[in-house]
């Protein structure tokens, strides 16, 4: 049984990031009829805002300490903080120990910006053409995207940490009644709460205001509402946007949870093609579902009794969910009728 | 019409796939060498030799390619001159400027981690760029698989950083040859001084990473803990690059083991013991006893990586820049001048290679496989940072004393992340060459 929760509460995280980046993939494809295989590449630069940040809450200058020796045996030139001068002491520890969290507002408003260049750039051009031209033209920027990742900030992840007071293990068997076993990190379950804030915000924003209320519009029909005089093109730069801040933070809060590396956009861009595919091209309901649904099933396959009955399974089993569920349900879960139906 | 019948469109097609099946099984290589009338591979022609070095210059390990590839090019640079680094130190004094009265220059390719990509790029540089020797490589996959390749095409292939057994063991080839250690020394080093730090009894949860070096490298520790009465509760294999190992982790917790020993290296190291201290590993106590996790391959890189999530893990490694033997300083200085910081263990292994490959065409007088072959078998050096070593002849491996390490507690810089505890002498990591099978079988020329 522990092992069991402990399992579905790794899926609901591990679906907390995957419904987040498919919800901005599904949202583009949707809204734009994009296939961007970019997507990921915007997860990863989210996951450097956070990087970036830190480094910039650390930005030292160099102090000759003559008592001390750098590895050459030559006085070590010690680095001292700005901020430490600046703020004193408990101020820049305080910063940096939220750098993480704060990195949200970093993530965002970069995230925005590179979004609409993105769109305004490149995508734009690409609107009338082929799906295989964009998903062309849209990989190729992804590995431009990570390559330039990989030039300024190496190969190797950089672990960040979790702020202090989330840093460690919460006793999760206790709240619900069961062993002492059951524990699980507190950063993760801030992760899952916070990927549930976000969605949530999402659909109430396409719900319940006028811009989103022309979004889904000019979901259903683009022409009718470009026919009716509002500026659809405008309202989708914004969506595209949005979409790019929403992976954006997505990446900068997953850094506790995987130290992050220019590769791991490439990483979740296949599942959370996978995660849109099954829950319905251009369904925002259904990527969020998808999400979760694949990511608990990809934690119990992992178990070692469903590993020891069929080897290899955690491999497969999304893409074999996937078969099924294209089979049962050709359009996937919540899939429209009409999209990529032509 | 028996004539008109020999020609049909049928026995064409025939004839065609018995032409291409006769292609296909012939050598890899077209034996240009003997056509020269050279006697081996690449012989060089001119007033230069040609070294190809094979490295992850894209993917995962880009970081440790970069610094082998510095490493090399340092290594050129010293042998061409005559001196410098740990060619100052090194024993043998036959290097003086050159060799064997050639320039040496270089060529590089990328290994990108994959076995495909590295043997494409060995055989574009032996091929194309005339190379006389491949060297590098950051996974004994590929290792394994440039080896291969290196013995086919008939050039001496001197590995880089891989650790498996079976590179020395059941996929040994003639003309390979490899200075790193291997898991076999790893466990027998590691185990008495794990039982020391965490006493006897002990239940093991083994995580692994899914190919040859993993399952190497879980073997040796198992072989090295059980006399200890260390148990293995569960060995389960994890997919290579699996990024998030959380699922992997939480069985861990309910599985009443005591230790975690983690068969992993590169990003997948740097994850799962980040993940594993998240879950609140290193603060639970199990059967009475302190939680403990185990990291048998250490690598600087991958530790700073890591950041504070190593400290006082303890784990093995080839060489690490805080030696104080006149090698190791030499090596550090030089190093350091050149490029502002420390070292890693990749870069130290391949520069030796680069060194012993130079010092034994010197010695021997020629870049002929064979011979350059016999000048490092059973060669016994000293100087090179590992202090007296000796490269068998049986297998083509070298033995030397092996470090055990530490994660530190209080670093003093982001290079200080680990720290030397015990140096386990050679006697205590030899094993016999029948050990881990394979044969060496004969070396090819060209």
């Amino acid at each position: 049984m522990d092992a069991i929760f402990l399992q579905v509460l790794n899926g609901l995280d591990k679906g907390g990031a995957y419904a987040l980046i498919a919800l901005g993939l599904t949202l583009v494809f949707g809204t734009l009829g994009v296939v961007n295989f970019a997507h990921g590449a915007l997860f990863m630069l989210g996951a450097f805002c956070a990087v970036a940040l830190e480094r910039m809450l650390s930005v030292s200058y160099e102090r000759i300490n003559p008592d001390k020796q750098d590895f050459l045996g030559n006085p070590l030139k010690e680095q001292i903080s700005y901020l430490v001068d600046w703020l004193g002491a408990d101020t820049a520890a305080f910063l940096q120990d939220y750098s993480v969290p704060l990195s949200i507002l970093f993530a965002a408003i970069f995230m925005a910006i590179v979004g609409i260049v993105m769109e305004r750039g490149l995508i734009k051009h690409f609107y009338k053409r082929p799906h295989a031209d964009q998903i062309l033209v849209t990989f190729g920027l992804a590995i431009v995207v990570q390559e330039l990742v990989r030039h300024y900030f190496g190969a190797n992840p950089i672990p960040q940490a979790a702020p202090d007071i989330v840093s460690g293990a919460a006793n999760v068997g206790a709240w619900v009644g069961l062993g002492d076993n059951v524990i699980y990190p507190w950063w993760r379950l801030v992760y899952f709460l916070f990927s549930a804030a976000i969605i949530f915000g999402v659909f109430a924003f396409l719900q319940f205001t006028t811009f989103g209320m022309v979004v889904r519009a000019g979901m259903q029909d683009r022409e009718t509402v470009g026919l009716l005089g509002i500026n659809i093109e405008q309202k989708f730069t914004v969506v595209f946007g949005l979409a790019a801040v929403v992976a954006g933070v997505a990446g900068a809060m997953y850094t506790p949870v995987l130290p992050p590396d220019y590769h791991m956009g490439m990483d979740f861009l296949v599942l959370s093609f996978v995660v849109v595919v099954v829950g319905g091209m251009g369904s925002l309901g259904g990527a969020v579902l998808a999400g979760f649904l694949l990511g608990i099933l990809q934690s119990f396959a992992s178990m070692q009794a469903v590993q020891e009955l069929i080897p290899g399974i955690s491999q497969i089993i999304i893409y074999l969910v996937a078969v099924i569920v294209l089979l049962t349900l050709p359009r996937g879960l919540m899939g429209r009728k009409g999209v990529m139906e032509d | 019409m028996s004539e008109r019948k020999d020609i049909t469109r049928r026995r064409v097609i025939k004839s065609g796939a018995a032409a291409a099946a006769a292609a296909g099984a012939t050598p890899y290589f077209y034996t240009r060498a003997f056509a020269d009338g050279h006697g081996y591979m690449n012989a060089p022609k001119g007033d230069s030799v040609t070294f190809g070095f094979n490295v992850p210059q894209t993917g995962a390990y880009a970081d440790e390619g970069a610094d082998e590839l510095r490493a090399y090019e340092m290594a050129v640079e010293h042998i061409n001159a005559g001196g410098g680094g740990m060619l100052d130190t090194f024993s043998s004094k036959e290097l003086k400027g050159g060799v064997n009265g050639k320039t040496v220059k270089f060529v590089t390719g990328d290994t990108q981690t994959k076995s495909d990509a590295a043997r494409a790029s060995a055989k574009r540089m032996i091929e194309n760029d005339g190379a006389i020797m491949i060297t590098g490589g950051s996974s004994s996959g590929v290792a394994i698989a440039v080896q291969g390749l290196c013995q086919e095409a008939g050039v001496i292939f001197m590995a880089g950083l891989t650790h498996s057994n079976d590179t020395t063991g059941k996929d040994k080839r003639a003309n390979g040859f490899r200075h790193f250690f291997n898991t076999e020394m790893t466990g027998a080093a590691l185990g008495p001084v794990l039982n020391n730090n965490y006493g006897k009894d002990r239940k093991v949860y083994h995580l692994t990473a899914d190919y040859t070096w993993g399952y190497s490298q879980e073997g040796s520790m198992i072989k090295y803990t059980q006399p200890y009465g260390w148990e293995t509760v569960a060995a389960v294999k994890t997919p290579v690059g699996a990024g998030d190992f959380s699922q992997f982790i939480t069985p861990v917790l309910s599985s009443g083991a005591d230790t975690l020993i983690l068969n992993h290296y590169g990003k997948d190291m740097v994850n799962s013991l980040t993940q594993a201290v998240q879950f609140g590993l290193r603060d639970k106590q199990v059967n009475g006893k302190d939680f403990t996790i185990v990291v048998p391959l250490y690598s600087r890189l991958m530790a700073q990586g890591a950041g504070e999530n190593v400290k006082g893990i303890f784990g093995s490694t080839n060489w690490h820049w805080s030696l104080q033997d006149d090698g190791s300083k030499a090596f550090v200085k030089a190093f350091g001048t050149k490029y502002g910081f420390p070292p890693s263990q990749a870069a130290h292994t391949t520069y030796c290679q680069a060194l012993l490959y130079a010092d034994a065409c010197q010695r021997a007088g020629t870049f002929k496989p064979s011979e350059v072959g016999a000048a490092l078998e059973g060669f016994k050096f000293d100087g090179l940072g590992n202090g007296p070593t000796e490269y068998r002849a049986d297998d083509h491996q070298c033995f030397k004393d092996v470090l055990v390490v530490k994660g530190k507690e209080n670093p003093s810089s982001k290079f200080d992340v680990l720290e030397v505890v015990e140096v386990t002498p050679r006697a205590k990591v030899e094993y016999a060459a029948s050990l881990l099978g394979g044969e060496l079988g004969p070396y090819n020329n060209g």
